[in-house]
């Protein structure tokens, strides 16, 4: 996505560095600190990185909790709720002795548009569902272990649904529905990004260890992907995965798509760190001692730049995301039973969904966030991968 | 600069005999052949299928015979005849159906580009100059934005902006009355009226990263020792500025239009498929829905190549602003 087009100079970060807005690190602990230390210290400094850092693992914690925090499954279909608008949540109750804590939100009822004759829920002000937190509900395993059937909030009458977020065209809850695409949208990315690492790491570090040749055909395959327009090709492949596949295995199929064309830009960075490493003294030594090719790949050089693997891993992550919640939208990824955000944008995907319910653009938000807050993660985790740069 | 020339050109040939294996790849990869769907298809519609003109299409695309000797037919007809093979959901030659979408996404995917220079110029030398002010951290806040919006997203939201607030659909790129009109003046203004919207949205996020490069090497230009010597010397700022660092900081908007374009040509896609507008987009998705393989392959290999032949002249564009590179 973004170029680093700088070459910064390699010195050796001054204590001084460390101490500046509030940091107190002496000369010694700096001298001392180990590797990892470092980068801790110079990650810490990037307030937006840091930010973005706890959005991501809190993404990641819903995804792992997903039953528990969703008020029901997104599969629910209740065809009397069409696109029922969100209901808002009210913590406190007026009541004769002042405000009580007594979570409610407002019904709906019923209006006829006398031109259309088109029916519309709108909030009665009137009429009140009570909600509760930690209710009972339908049965799942948390993490896939522990039977429980407790949800965070909703509805304490099992008949009288709540719309948090909104219903779309089949009655189905958005809330329930985002809080399980999560799950997928930011699995996609990990699963992608691990099987783009190994393609990745292993024909970047073919072709930046031994050059020559090789290293000329593989970066004129490198050039050749990146020069095809990704996602007319994405579609062109995706639109092959066969309609009768279970949802497990589309997912899959799909994810080895998206990760067949990313792998390139990790094998670049690779490439370009085998390169610069290759004539370093302390990889010379390795090799005059007599290790050979295996053992100074993996003990010497791999860990001297895993943490820019590791920044540029993270960098990818969005660019998975995106993918695949476009191929979803127009259709060609992912399909329900199985949702993603891509699966919800679905829904809105003309304009007349949108006009009636806007609330449907919602996972578009979410894809929004997660994307902004791996790039500020992926940003500052490249700044300080290499703690020894000014 | 000619031996470049030809040495780039010969360099293109293996990429698009690439493209074409891969296009290739993509007609073959749903079960069942063109024969076989073509049969369901009109079975389906009640039709009984002439034998002899199974025969004559088996012949033609040489099924039933080995891989490659189908894929050489298929390109054999594409080369000596602009032959492209059939589309059987619209029942005409391939041919028929791209060359005018290609054009208007050639012209939606040019247009983008020129407005992601314009935008990416002034903003850029801005950021760079004014660094860590209110006006950069915007520009960087607006940037990160662009970079994390899907393209198809910006376009339902403008779809639901313009539709909410001022009544009017955006989807298209011509007015009613210029839908099937002959090319004219008025319709190339129409067309121009319409164009804006879907470029705005293409463009967005090529400007964003173009944005930051600009500025990154602005930034880097600005602190060599030639810059504080001419301002030691007392040039006035804009001319320090626009004299060198600026010229030198522009080499990337060349350079990359080899990755720009790409990006471009998809974004083009989705949107075209969200506003609905005659370009390849809409008619890609139900070429491959329908499984109408041909058609699909057909596209997916003329944007590849398109896209090609723009980083070509991309290429040659920076060797002649940048000797450094002919020469090599």
């Amino acid at each position: 996505m973004t170029m680093d087009v700088r070459t910064p100079s390699p010195t050796i970060a001054r204590p001084e560095e460390y101490e500046d807005r509030g940091f107190e690190h002496t000369e010694s602990s700096v001298s001392v600190a180990s590797q990892w230390q470092l980068m801790w210290w110079k990650f810490r400094k990037h307030k937006l990185a840091m930010a973005g850092g706890v959005v991501t693992i809190l993404l990641y914690l819903i995804a792992l909790s997903v039953e528990f925090l969703a008020p029901s499954s997104p599969g629910v279909i209740r065809a009397d709720y069409t696109w029922a608008p969100p209901q808002g949540l009210h913590l406190f109750r007026q009541t004769e002795s002042g405000r009580v804590f007594d979570p409610y939100v407002n019904g709906y009822k019923v209006e006829i548009d006398p031109v259309a004759l088109k029916r519309t829920f709108v909030i009665d002000e009137e009429k009140i569902v009570d909600i509760g937190f930690f209710i009972n509900g339908e049965p799942y395993k948390l993490l896939g272990l522990w039977e429980m059937d407790i949800h965070l909030l909703g509805s304490t009458d099992v008949d009288l649904p709540v719309y948090f977020l909104g219903a779309d065209r089949m009655g189905r809850d958005l809330l329930s529905s985002l809080i399980y695409g999560t799950r997928i949208s930011m699995s996609i990315g990990l699963v992608g990004v691990v099987l783009s690492f190994f393609l990745g790491i292993t024909l970047g570090g073919i072709s930046g260890f031994y050059g020559g040749a090789i290293d000329n055909l593989i970066q004129r395959v490198i050039e050749f992907i990146r020069s095809i327009p990704t996602i007319p090709l994405w579609m062109g492949l995706a639109a092959a995965v066969p309609t009768d596949w279970p949802p497990l295995r589309v997912y899959f199929a799909i994810t080895i798509i998206l990760s067949f064309i990313g792998w390139t830009g990790l094998a670049r960075v690779v490439r370009g760190r085998f390169l610069s490493l290759r004539t370093e003294d302390f990889v010379m030594a390795a090799r005059l001692d007599g290790a050979n090719e295996w053992t100074t790949i993996w003990r010497h050089m791999v860990p001297s730049f895993f943490s820019h693997i590791i920044a540029s891993l993270t960098l990818s992550i969005p660019g998975m995301i995106l993918a695949e919640t476009s191929l979803s939208f127009l259709g060609l990824g992912l399909r329900r039973p199985v949702v993603s955000w891509g699966v919800l944008l679905q829904e809105a995907q003309n304009i007349r969904s949108v006009a009636t319910a806007p609330w449907l653009l919602i996972p578009g938000l979410a894809v929004l966030v997660a994307v902004l807050a791996l790039n500020f993660l992926g940003d500052g985790l490249r700044d300080a991968a290499d703690p020894y740069n000014r | 600069m000619l031996q470049f020339l030809i040495r780039r050109i010969l360099y293109m040939i293996p990429t698009m005999i690439a493209v074409s294996i891969v296009a290739f790849i993509i007609i073959q990869l749903p079960p069942g052949d063109y024969l076989t769907t073509l049969v369901a298809s009109l079975a389906a519609q009640g039709e009984t299928v002439d034998p002899a003109r199974l025969d004559a299409l088996k012949d033609r695309y040489g099924l039933g015979q080995p891989v490659y000797v189908q894929y050489l037919k298929w390109m054999k007809g594409i080369l000596l005849e602009g032959d492209f093979g059939d589309s059987f959901g619209w029942n005409r030659p391939v041919s028929d159906l791209i060359w005018g979408r290609l054009a208007l996404t050639f012209v939606l995917s040019l247009a983008s580009l020129i407005f992601v220079w314009l935008v990416a110029f002034p903003i850029g030398i801005y950021s760079a100059v004014k660094q860590y002010s209110i006006g950069d951290y915007f520009a960087t806040f607006i940037g990160f934005l662009g970079l994390a919006t899907p393209d198809f997203l910006l376009a339902l939201i403008m779809m639901y902006i313009s539709f909410k607030f001022f009544n009017q659909s955006v989807g298209g790129l011509f007015s009613p009355e210029f839908q099937e009109a002959p090319w004219d003046w008025a319709r190339v203004v129409d067309l121009l009226g319409h164009l804006w919207v879907p470029v705005v949205i293409i463009g967005t996020s090529g400007t964003a990263s173009l944005i930051r490069i600009m500025r990154a090497n602005l930034l880097d230009e600005l602190r060599k020792p030639y810059v504080v010597t001419a301002r030691a010397k007392g040039l006035p700022e804009w001319k320090l500025l626009f004299k060198y660092p600026v010229r030198v900081a522009l080499n990337p908007f060349i350079s990359t239009v080899g990755w720009v374009l790409p990006t471009l040509v998809s974004g083009a896609a989705i949107v075209s498929i969200v506003l609905s507008l005659p370009t390849t987009g809409p008619l890609l998705i139900r070429a491959l829905l329908q499984q109408d393989m041909y058609l699909a392959a057909s596209f997916i290999m003329m944007l590849s190549i398109l896209t090609i032949i723009g980083t070509l002249v991309s290429d040659l564009l920076l060797a002649w602003l940048d000797p450094r590179i002919r020469y090599e």
